[in-house]
C-alpha cells in the first residue's frame, strides 16, 4: 500500500515540479507538502489527473504553532473514490497572509474555510463571502489558536431586569487548574534536581 | 401595462423550529412561494469541542465524541479510538473488535430509525414516528445494558472497549433483530407506497453524482445518488472484511431515494448485528475485550486491589494518561450520515496537540442554498430533512 503511495507522491512532485515541497508516506498516509501560492493549481491537478482522479475535499483545517514563523499549518485532505485512496496536502502561512482559496475547485470547500477563518484567523483570498460562521454573532478573537485561552474572555446570562441576555467578562469563582501529571522520573538525563549538585560535590 | 408586483420576502426559519432538526437559522429569501436564496447560520450549539479535547487527556477525550452526533454516540468514538490506535499502533483484540462492530451498527439504527421517521413527520405523516421510536428504546436499553448509560456511553476505549457483554444481553440482542424486520416492513407499509409522502419527496433535491462529489457528500448522500460507496466496503476497518452485507444504492438521488436507502440500509445492518452475536457466541468468538498492553489499558478494579503494579498503572493512567507517540492520522469510520473523520495530531505527551473533527453533516448543510435554489418554501423542510443532519456535529 505505502509503495504505491511513494510512487503516487513522485509522480505528483515529477508532475508538478516546483509547486511541491516535499511528500512523505507516515502510517501508510501520503503527505503533500506545497507552496502556498500554488495550492489552487496544486489541487486541480490531483481532481483532473487519470492517476489521481482526487474527487472529493474531505476536510480543510487549520493547526497552530505559534513558536513558529509561519504559524499556520493549512491542511486539506482529498479522496479518490474511483481509485480508493487518500492523500493529505498541507502548506504554511501566518495570521496576515492569505491563503488563495479553492472554492473554485471544490464547492465543499466554501464552509471548510470560513470555518478555518472562524477558528484561527487564516485568511482565504477570492472566497466568495468569508464571513464568521461556528462563533457568536459579534464575536471577537480566534478561539482555536494555540493563545486564546479555553474558558475564553465574555460569558452570556439572561438578565432579568433589563429583559435580554448581557455579555460579561468571565468570572471564574476558581482559578482555572491545570494539573501536571508528568512523572519527573522519565526523561530526566541532563536535568539536576534542586539539591542533586550537593551529591556529586562530596 | 400593469405594474408588476413584486413579491420579495424574508423569513427567519428556526432557530426554535421543529422541522429544523435542533438550533438551525435558515434566512430564506423568497420570491413568492419560491427560494431565491438559503443562508444557514449555525454554531448555535457550538461548545468548542476541538479547544476542550486539546486540554484533556486522550481518554478523557472520548466522551466528547458522544456528544457530537448524539443520535448514534459510539459510531464517533470509534473514529477517535481508530485515530490513536493508529498512532499508538495497537491491535485490537477480535472480541473486542465484534463488539464494535455490532454497537456501531446498533447505532446506525438509531440514526436511521431516528431520521427516516422523523422525515416522515416533516412532511406530515405523525405515526412512523411513534412505531420507530418504540424501537430506539429498546435499542438505547441495549446501549445502557454494555455501558451503563444509554447515550453517552464512553465505552470504546483506546484498545478495546470497557466491560464484555454478558451473555443474556447477546441473546437480547439477537432475539431483537428479527421482530425489527416486521416494524421495517409495517413502517414501509405507512409511506413507501403512500401517495402523499411519494408528492412531497420524488424528484425534490436532486443531487446528481458529480454535483455530490464536488460538495463532498459521503455515507447515504452520494449513495442515493448512484456512487456504490461505502467505506465499510471500500476501505474495511476492524472486521467488517468478513461480514457479508450489500450496499444499497438510489438511482436518482432525490429525497426518495435516500429514503429508500436508508430504509434498505436498516435490513442489512440487522444482517451484520445477527453475523455479530452468532461470533460472539461462537468460541472463536471468545477472548479479552481489552488491549494487553498495560501500558494503554487500565487494569481491572478487582485486579488493582491485590497488585501493587496494577495499581499504580491504574493511577497513572487515570491522572496522567498514557502518551502518544507525536504524528499525524486521519482515521474515518461510514457513520450513518457518512464519513465521519478524525484528523488527530500528537505531540508526543498525554493529550491531542489537535484534533479535527470532520462531520459528515457539515458539508451536507454547506450545500443547503444549492440544493434549495428553484424549489418551493414547503421543500426545504423536506429536503433538510433527507440530509439527516444533527447539529451536535455540525457545530461541535
Amino acid at each position: 500500500m505505502s509503495e504505491i503511495l511513494k510512487e503516487l507522491g513522485e509522480y505528483v512532485e515529477l508532475k508538478l515540479g516546483a509547486a511541491i515541497r516535499s511528500s512523505a508516506v507516515h502510517y501508510g498516509e501520503l503527505t503533500l507538502t506545497v507552496e502556498r501560492e500554488q495550492i489552487a493549481r496544486v489541487l486541480r491537478f490531483l481532481r483532473d489527473d487519470g492517476r489521481c482522479r482526487y474527487e472529493i475535499l474531505i476536510d480543510i483545517c487549520g493547526v497552530d504553532y505559534p513558536e513558529r514563523a509561519e504559524r499556520f499549518d493549512v491542511v486539506y485532505h482529498l479522496l479518490s473514490p474511483r481509485l480508493n485512496q487518500r492523500i493529505r496536502v498541507k502548506l504554511t502561512t501566518d495570521d496576515v497572509t492569505p491563503v488563495a482559496s479553492v472554492v473554485e475547485v471544490f464547492a465543499a470547500a466554501n464552509w471548510f474555510e470560513r470555518e478555518a477563518y472562524d477558528m484561527y484567523g487564516i485568511l482565504f483570498s477570492g472566497h466568495p463571502d468569508l464571513r464568521r460562521l461556528l462563533t457568536d454573532y459579534g464575536f471577537q478573537g480566534f478561539p482555536l489558536r494555540k493563545d486564546f485561552p479555553l474558558t475564553g474572555y465574555v460569558e452570556v446570562r439572561y438578565d432579568d431586569e433589563k429583559k435580554r441576555v448581557v455579555y460579561e467578562p468571565v468570572k471564574l469563582t476558581q482559578e482555572f487548574r491545570t494539573f501536571d501529571f508528568e512523572s519527573p522520573w522519565e526523561g530526566m538525563t541532563g536535568n539536576v534536581l534542586p539539591g542533586d549538585e550537593k551529591a556529586t560535590r562530596s | 401595462m400593469p405594474e408588476t408586483e413584486i413579491r420579495q420576502f424574508n423569513i427567519n426559519f428556526g432557530p426554535q423550529h421543529p422541522a429544523a432538526h435542533g438550533v438551525l437559522r435558515l434566512v430564506l429569501e423568497l420570491d413568492g412561494e419560491v427560494v431565491e436564496r438559503v443562508d444557514p447560520h449555525v454554531g448555535l450549539l457550538h461548545r468548542g469541542t476541538e479547544k476542550l479535547i486539546e486540554a484533556k487527556t486522550y481518554t478523557q477525550a472520548i466522551g466528547y465524541f458522544d456528544r457530537l452526533d448524539y443520535v448514534a454516540p459510539m459510531n464517533q468514538e470509534h473514529a477517535f479510538c481508530l485515530a490513536a490506535e493508529k498512532l499508538l499502533g495497537i491491535e485490537v483484540p477480535r472480541r473486542a473488535q465484534l463488539i464494535r462492530v455490532l454497537y456501531s451498527e446498533i447505532g446506525r439504527q438509531l440514526s436511521h430509525i431516528l431520521n427516516v421517521t422523523t422525515q416522515a413527520m416533516d412532511v406530515g405523516a405523525l405515526t412512523p414516528p411513534l412505531w420507530g421510536f418504540e424501537e430506539r428504546e429498546k435499542l438505547m436499553v441495549f446501549y445502557e445494558r454494555a455501558s451503563g448509560s444509554r447515550m453517552h456511553a464512553k465505552y470504546f476505549r483506546i484498545g478495546g472497549v470497557h466491560q464484555d457483554l454478558p451473555p443474556e444481553l447477546i441473546n437480547d440482542i439477537y432475539d431483537w433483530c428479527d421482530p425489527f424486520l416486521n416494524v421495517l416492513d409495517d413502517i414501509e407499509g405507512l409511506l413507501t407506497d403512500n401517495r402523499i409522502f411519494k408528492q412531497r419527496n420524488v424528484d425534490i433535491g436532486i443531487v446528481p453524482l458529480q454535483e455530490a462529489f464536488d460538495w463532498g457528500f459521503s455515507g447515504v448522500m452520494v449513495r442515493g445518488s448512484g456512487a456504490a460507496w461505502d467505506l465499510r466496503k471500500a476501505q474495511p476497518y476492524e472486521c467488517y472484511a468478513e461480514m457479508d452485507f450489500d450496499i444499497p444504492i438510489g438511482k436518482n438521488g432525490d429525497c426518495y431515494d435516500r429514503y429508500l436507502c436508508r430504509m434498505a440500509e436498516m435490513r442489512e445492518s440487522v444482517k451484520i448485528m445477527k453475523q455479530c452475536c452468532d461470533k460472539l457466541r461462537s468460541p472463536e468468538g471468545q477472548g479479552p475485550v481489552m488491549t494487553a498492553n498495560a501500558k494503554v489499558a487500565a487494569p481491572k478494579r478487582g485486579e488493582m486491589k491485590r497488585s501493587m503494579e496494577a495499581l499504580i498503572h491504574h493511577f497513572k493512567l487515570y491522572t496522567e494518561g498514557f502518551h502518544v507517540p507525536a504524528g499525524e492520522v486521519y482515521a474515518c469510520v461510514e457513520a450513518p450520515k457518512g464519513e465521519f473523520g478524525v484528523f488527530l495530531v500528537a505531540d508526543g505527551s498525554n493529550k491531542p496537540y489537535r484534533c479535527k473533527i470532520r462531520a459528515p453533516g457539515f458539508p451536507h448543510l454547506a450545500a443547503m442554498d444549492h440544493l434549495n435554489r428553484g424549489h418551493m418554501l414547503a421543500d426545504v423542510s423536506a429536503i433538510l430533512g433527507s440530509l439527516d443532519i444533527v447539529f451536535g456535529e455540525i457545530d461541535r
